[in-house]
């Protein structure tokens, strides 16, 4: 079987895929990954099922080498990377030869790179799915972050990989946003007019201690109206709640399945994507849509993602 | 309404959290609209008398009371007026119904605590509170399966998994479980603590 040497893990590199959506009910979160937009392209581009597992490193790259070669390609963020010395371009599939090395530095853009290979990484998957869930130390490779000198499955292929690229018009438009597209929470009314306000009207930072579970925002406080604490209760990926003191956070793919802070607004579905892109200290703002709105921008999103023009050969 | 939607599984359902009175549904926005999601829930909720429930199961869980394990014990007994020994004695008198699973993988929502413990939260949360945690808030108590942040007032500890990827029942607790703790020794966890790893 080929694989790949992790002969530099990154600050935090995870093997992740789409994720594993219907366990709520034992307290699992889906997780998968961050940008999973990116994860798709970067799959197809190398033609394996867009679900496949790649790896995802967070705002600096590593370094990885084929001592066996592969079809590889590179989707999300610029990480600088260089093959062999030589500069690897984003969204497009190109072949490392045995022995090369796919290094990347730090982000130049947003907070996430993919890794995605011909043939997908292999890992033992765990409720079907081979996503890293950190908190729990669940799925992935051993439950964890990569270390120098693992050593990564790729999976079997067959036939011949062609050359693709992402086109332009796709690229430009699934750019990441700062504005970020949310309808109200289930307590929006529990927030009076003037904090709704402040809440749209306002821009956030993103905090330092912004993770997989959550993205912490920083800025004017959202005051909720009564006194009064919420019965734990399940929450949504992208839900933004505020807990105690007023500032934002923004639930995300790692995130906990209940919880007893009351939920201004919710991060629409085309909009995720988005959120794997946030580094700290990034500005972000909010801005109300209806769920029609809401449903026909995840329409429009997934119809260019299934698209023929997608990419060209 | 969870049983039921686990039997009869709904195409564009994509997952369920329950909560203490609530549950939420995860749907395909693509595949289904609100108003068909609503209309699909009434039907279900006309039918939950005839759901059957599986046996609920009862489940000792060992816990070392105090000391490193429970750093907020002393506190809690001091701020419920009584000795330790009653604090272990009362938390330890009941059987505490699972309302749910949430939070992180196998974290049982557990209750109700006797009045007499009812304490609220820490005020400001601990970073990481370790594994088999046994703590409570506001009248739930509960375990922490995995070394996570978290707010509750910790009183002791478990050597016992609540939740492991390779076994058959990756949860130890299942909702609509009934939970007695077991106050043990420090000698009896580190020899309980062997047998689970």
């Amino acid at each position: 079987m080929d694989v790949i040497l992790v002969r530099e893990p990154g600050l935090f590199t995870t093997v992740q895929d789409l994720g594993r959506e219907g366990f709520g009910p034992m307290g699992v979160s889906p997780s998968g990954a961050a940008d999973a937009v990116s994860l798709r392209v970067g799959n197809r581009l190398v033609g394996n099922a867009q679900e496949a597992a790649g790896l995802e490193m967070t705002l600096l790259g590593g370094t990885f080498a084929f001592p066996d070669g592969a079809v590889v390609a590179l989707a999300g963020s610029n990480f600088g990377a260089t093959l062999d010395g030589k500069a690897a371009e984003l969204w497009t599939s190109f072949e490392a030869k045995p022995g090369q090395a796919l290094k990347l530095g730090p982000t130049q853009t947003g907070a996430r790179c993919f890794l995605c290979v011909r043939g997908g990484i292999e890992v033992k998957a765990f409720l079907g799915s081979a996503s890293t869930h950190i908190l729990s130390g669940l799925g992935g490779f051993e439950g964890r972050a990569l270390r120098k000198g693992d050593v990564l499955m790729i999976g079997a292929t067959s036939g011949s990989a062609r050359q693709r690229r992402l086109s332009a018009r796709a690229l430009k438009e699934m750019q990441p946003r700062k504005i970020l597209r949310v309808t109200p929470g289930p307590q929006d009314d529990w927030f009076p007019e003037a904090s709704r306000r402040v809440f749209y009207e306002s821009a956030y930072r993103v905090a330092e201690e912004t993770n997989r579970m959550g993205i912490r925002l920083q800025g004017a406080s959202v005051v909720k109206a009564a006194e009064g604490e919420l019965t734990s209760e399940g929450v949504s990926l992208g839900a933004v709640q505020v807990p105690e003191g007023g500032l934002p956070i923004i639930l995300f793919v790692e995130q906990q399945t209940t919880g007893g802070y009351p939920k201004i607004a919710n991060v629409i579905s085309a909009d995720f994507h988005s959120l794997g892109q946030l580094r700290p200290r990034d500005e972000v703002r909010f801005e109300r849509v209806d769920e029609e709105t809401a449903r026909s921008l995840l329409r429009k999103q997934e119809k260019l993602l299934a698209s023929e023009e997608l990419l060209f050969e | 309404m969870l049983r039921l939607l686990q039997q009869e599984a709904v195409a564009g359902v994509r997952n369920l959290h329950p909560g203490y009175c609530s549950l939420l549904v995860k749907f395909d926005a693509l595949r289904m609209q609100h108003e068909e999601v609503e209309a699909m829930l009434r039907e279900y909720l006309e039918r939950l008398e005839e759901v059957e429930l599986p046996e609920a199961r009862l489940v000792e869980i060992p816990v070392c009371y105090g000391g490193e394990f429970g750093p907020d014990f002393t506190e809690v007994a001091a701020l419920c007026g009584m000795t330790a020994g009653q604090a272990i004695e009362l938390h330890a008198s009941v059987e505490y119904l699972v309302y749910f699973l949430g939070f992180v993988p196998g974290f049982a929502y557990l209750g109700e605590l006797p009045e007499a413990l009812v304490t609220p939260r820490l005020a400001v949360p601990r970073r990481r509170v370790p594994a088999g945690s046994v703590g409570i808030a506001g009248n739930q108590t509960g375990v922490y399966p995995f070394a996570t942040p978290g707010g509750w007032r910790l009183l002791g500890r478990t050597p016992v998994k609540m939740f492991q990827a390779d076994r058959d029942e990756l949860s130890l607790l299942a909702i609509g479980d009934r939970v007695r703790f077991v106050p043990i020794s420090a000698e009896r966890f580190v020899k309980l603590e062997k047998e689970w790893t």
